[in-house]
């Protein structure tokens, strides 16, 4: 981490409006992500990490968001005050996104040749022809069979692995410097997954491109990520690298998500699950949004919220009892 | 999303009272009831003027507009506004009992069709057939077969507007038939006439009661088109339509003949569109605001 | 695959052509009154009556009075105009381009206007485009039109003498006559076109807009106009073909009012007339072209569909 990071993301709060006024998404978040990079979030749904990466590009839909604080930093701007011109000329181009669902990512009525060239035509200036050939090219850099024929048909030609196979194909078309993945598989069947996570990790370091990738599954990040980030209730509560992580998470939520990992090596044994549910958007909670949850909890961890503090040089925790006995802080 | 539209209406009392919780906070909707309900109250208060919508006062001839005449008088004498109220009557009440007839004869047929398959084809390529005339001809060529009057303004515009109701319960039909409580209905040996009319029928209540609010608008647009045209409701009973056409030969110099029966016509059907857009909202929340 | 599924429609659209031709039959079974009394004419003899039912075949049994009904369509003889002292489809011929003028002016006043209308209210949702925009549509699908035909003649003919208030020339006379002559009529039929295709534009368009495939184009960096006008409006276009059936068939219904409210001697006027004076033949006729003509244009609009919609032209 010695270098300046490719993309800084400090104190981001996100607010969306609901039939009860705003509600915060996100509060506060921060973490780096560097060149060539291999990122995961991991958290459950509606802890915000989709929406971290959608403010990373600015695709929330229009006029139910607002940024009420943060920056994050990219080429030495902050894309969050960038004008709309600019931010058009960085997406596609230097940061592309896969997203969840691979039946409805694509547009179904053009056709696969149509949507890859797009990217190119537009940020490369390729002639129509030209970026035609680099589409093929491109299918079969992502390991679709018989490109040339197939670049012609349409979406509803393809089934749901092979579409996200497209996605990736359109993501990585100009070569961006970062390639960030919503639940790039979560969408698909078991061993697609696999081929999908197999596929992205070559195309990294291939490319050399940093991939932010995003999971529900701890099991997939762990496969993929050198590093993590832990979101819970829109807060990063756990930063570290994988192995770190695996070897003494810290904060007790980790803990819970590993817990709920069935281990592949060991007993057959009941998984475990955390109690309790994600507070719900519009639910306030005093002190840490995990106490309600957690196994742990003392008396401050109810009246103030903890701050992400530093443990080692890269290990971050969110946790006022952890962080205190460690002496660090 | 589809579930959700074929359980609105056979919710728990609790749930159907939120219903129109929920409509009453629609704006379309209130300003349409509001509509609605006024010109209804109008019309059935027209007596209240005091004066028969016929009597002929030639003393009283093409008064304009004023406090004694709020819409002024025709060639005849005759007070515009209490025509307008009582030609609401007829009016509106060609369009509610069109919208009902209609309604409940497509239902019917549109449940028989998804219930019994050999009877779809053949019904379908009949309503097919029907909807290849334009509604108005239809009704035009069935009001002249049948003589000039209210009763076949009824008759011809309920058949013109039967088709659309048909295809509308029979796709719902279609989609419940097939849901699984339906399945294990049929399975635990519930009858046919069980299933239609315990099951799918309730189920198509909502896209068909949007319909029928929509099919009340048109009727009332129809009406005046027949009307105006000299096969709807005759002279001198009182329509919005025959006003109109009356009204015509002196637009010029008596402009108010015609221009208030439009505007009742206007509001009426403008109160039921919205209406109608209320209720599809709520009922359908696919297509949330369209 | 595309073959098969038009061949498919073709064959659907036989036993509606051959119904909609029962039905035009039945109509005239309908009518009241005895034709053989009106054809015969006034002050006919009892004799000369029954001649002209022989001849017409009025006699028969209704089984054989329908299998000459087909035999006379199928060479082609629609029978002779009783007030027009003309053969049915000569008539219809002379005032066929009036209509077909009104309706396809109509047409193409509405589809620009009506398809931008409803893309920028869903676009602006919620803003005082949308609003605006939603409640002038609305106004055109409660206004009846002959209504507001008639009000638009006493302000732009009577009043300000812009326009003829009544009468057609045909295009090959003079183009600009017959444009002057059909604007007004076109555009207050358009009114309830215009308010219809708003709003079924309005919400296939919301409808595309919430799909993920917007955000991927967007993920792009494509502009707003190409993220709307090619990723959006293609798949909204899909859905607004599917109305275009209705849009022309209100066009026609329409078209048969403003006829009359504008003296313009097309169809519409004609089948009026027909009816009002029980011109049998002619109402007859009229009404089986009606049915072909919304048979072939459903055809071509299931035509369309399929060329529009990759999905429906390959499986």
């Amino acid at each position: 981490m010695a270098s300046e990071p490719l993309v800084s993301i400090e104190n981001l709060t996100v607010q969306f409006r609901t039939d009860r006024g705003w509600a915060t998404a996100t509060e506060s978040v921060s973490f780096d992500i560097g060149d060539g990079d291999c990122l995961g979030v991991v958290g459950e749904s509606g802890s915000g990490k989709s929406v971290t990466a959608l403010s990373i590009l600015r695709l929330h839909a229009r006029g139910t968001s607002r940024f009420n604080s943060g920056t994050i930093r990219y080429d030495g701007r902050d894309l969050l005050r960038a004008s709309e011109r600019d931010m058009r000329a960085i997406r596609g181009r230097d940061i592309a996104m896969v997203f969840q669902d691979p039946m409805s990512s694509l547009n179904p009525v053009l056709t696969i040749c149509d949507q890859i060239s797009e990217t190119l035509m537009l940020h490369r200036g390729l002639s129509r022809i030209e970026a035609r050939k680099r589409a093929i090219e491109l299918l079969d850099l992502v390991r679709i069979a018989d490109a040339a024929r197939r670049v012609d048909e349409y979406p509803h030609r393809f089934s749901g692995g092979m579409r996200q196979r497209v996605m990736i194909a359109i993501a990585i078309a100009c070569r961006p410097r970062l390639l960030i993945a919503d639940e790039p598989t979560t969408a698909l069947d078991v061993t697609i997954q696999a081929q999908i996570l197999e596929l992205l990790r070559d195309l990294r370091t291939e490319l050399n491109m940093a991939v932010m990738l995003i999971s529900h599954d701890l099991g997939v990040i762990a496969e993929f990520a050198r590093r993590v980030v832990v979101m819970y209730a829109g807060r990063v509560v756990e930063d570290a690298p994988v192995d770190v992580l695996f070897r003494k998470a810290m904060h007790p939520y980790t803990e819970g998500l590993m817990a709920s990992m069935p281990a592949l090596d060991g007993p057959v044994r009941r998984l475990y699950s955390i109690p309790g549910r994600i507070p719900d958007i519009n639910e306030q909670v005093a002190g840490c949004r995990f106490s309600p949850r957690c196994g742990h909890a003392e008396a401050v961890c109810l009246t103030a919220m903890p701050d992400l503090v530093p443990v080692s040089p890269d290990h971050r925790v969110r946790c006022a009892p952890r962080t205190r006995t460690t002496g660090a802080g | 999303m589809t579930d959700v539209v074929i359980a609105a209406p056979i919710l728990a009392p609790r749930k159907r009272f939120q219903l129109i919780r929920r409509l009453l906070a629609h704006r379309s909707f209130r300003i349409g009831i509001v509509l609605v309900t006024v010109l209804a109250i109008a019309a059935i208060l027209a007596p209240l003027t005091g004066i028969e919508p016929s009597a002929m006062r030639v003393r009283f001839r093409f008064r304009p507009p004023s406090p004694e005449f709020l819409m002024g008088s025709d060639n005849f004498g005759r007070d515009i506004l209490t025509r307008v109220l009582y030609g609401a009557r007829v009016s509106l009440w060609i369009g509610l009992v069109v919208a009902l007839l209609s309604g409940i004869v497509g239902a019917v047929i549109g449940v028989f069709a998804a219930q019994f398959r050999a009877f779809d084809a053949p019904v379908m390529r009949l309503m097919d057939a029907m909807m290849s005339f334009p509604a108005i001809l239809l009704a035009l060529g069935i009001t002249a077969a049948l003589g000039p009057r209210m009763e076949s303004v009824i008759i011809a515009l309920s058949v013109a507007y039967v088709p659309a109701g048909v295809r509308i319960v029979r796709a719902s039909a279609l989609v419940v038939r097939e849901l699984d409580y339906v399945q294990a209905a049929r399975i635990a040996g519930a009858s046919n006439a069980r299933i239609m009319f315990h099951h799918i029928l309730p189920n198509s209540f909502g896209p068909l009661l949007v319909h029928m609010t929509f099919v009340f608008a048109y009727s009332i647009l129809a009406e005046a088109a027949l009307s105006f045209l000299g096969v709807g409701v005759q002279p001198p009973t009182p329509s919005w339509g025959n006003i109109i056409a009356e009204g015509r030969d002196f637009a010029t110099e008596a402009w108010w003949i015609m221009v208030f029966p439009g505007i009742g016509i206007s509001l009426a059907a403008l109160g039921l569109n919205l209406l109608g857009d209320g209720l599809r909202d709520v009922l359908d929340p696919r297509l949330k605001g369209a | 695959m595309i073959g098969r599924l038009l061949l498919f429609k073709l064959l659907q659209a036989v036993p509606v052509i051959l119904i909609v031709s029962v039905l035009a039959f039945l109509l005239m079974s309908l009518l009241p009154g005895d034709p053989a009394v009106i054809i015969a004419g006034e002050g006919a003899t009892a004799e000369a009556i029954e001649t002209v039912r022989r001849g017409l075949g009025l006699d028969q049994p209704f089984h054989i009075q329908l299998g000459r009904w087909f035999a006379r369509l199928a060479e082609g003889n629609f029978g002779a105009s009783l007030m027009l002292n003309q053969s049915v489809l000569s008539a219809m011929g002379e005032r066929l381009p009036v209509t077909l003028s009104l309706a396809g002016l109509s047409l193409a006043i509405t589809l620009p206007i009506g398809i931008f209308a409803g893309s920028i209210a869903a676009y602006y949702r919620q803003s005082w485009i949308d609003s605006l925009v939603m409640t002038v549509a609305l106004l055109g699908v409660s206004i009846p039109g002959f209504w507001i035909a008639i009000v638009a003649v006493i302000l732009f003919s009577v009043t300000l003498g812009w326009l003829p208030s009544s009468g057609y020339v045909p295009m090959s006379q003079d183009a600009v006559q017959w444009f002057r002559a059909l604007i007004m009529p076109a555009a207050m039929l358009s009114l309830f076109q215009i308010g219809f295709l708003a709003r079924m534009t309005r919400s296939a368009m919301l409808d595309v807009l919430s799909q993920d495939f917007i955000r991927t184009a967007r993920s792009k960096g494509l502009s707003e106009w190409k993220t709307v006008g090619k990723h959006a409006f293609r798949n909204a276009l899909i859905m607004v073909i599917t109305t275009m059936g209705i849009l022309v068939s209100t066009a026609i219904g329409g078209s048969v009012v403003i006829e009359q409210v504008f003296a313009l001697p097309g169809i519409g006027r004609l089948v009026v007339q027909g009816i009002l004076a029980r011109d049998y033949p002619l109402v007859q006729g009229v009404m089986l072209i009606y049915g072909f003509a919304f048979v072939i244009i459903n055809l071509t609009v299931d035509v369309l569909y399929t060329f529009a919609d990759p999905r429906v032209r390959y499986d």
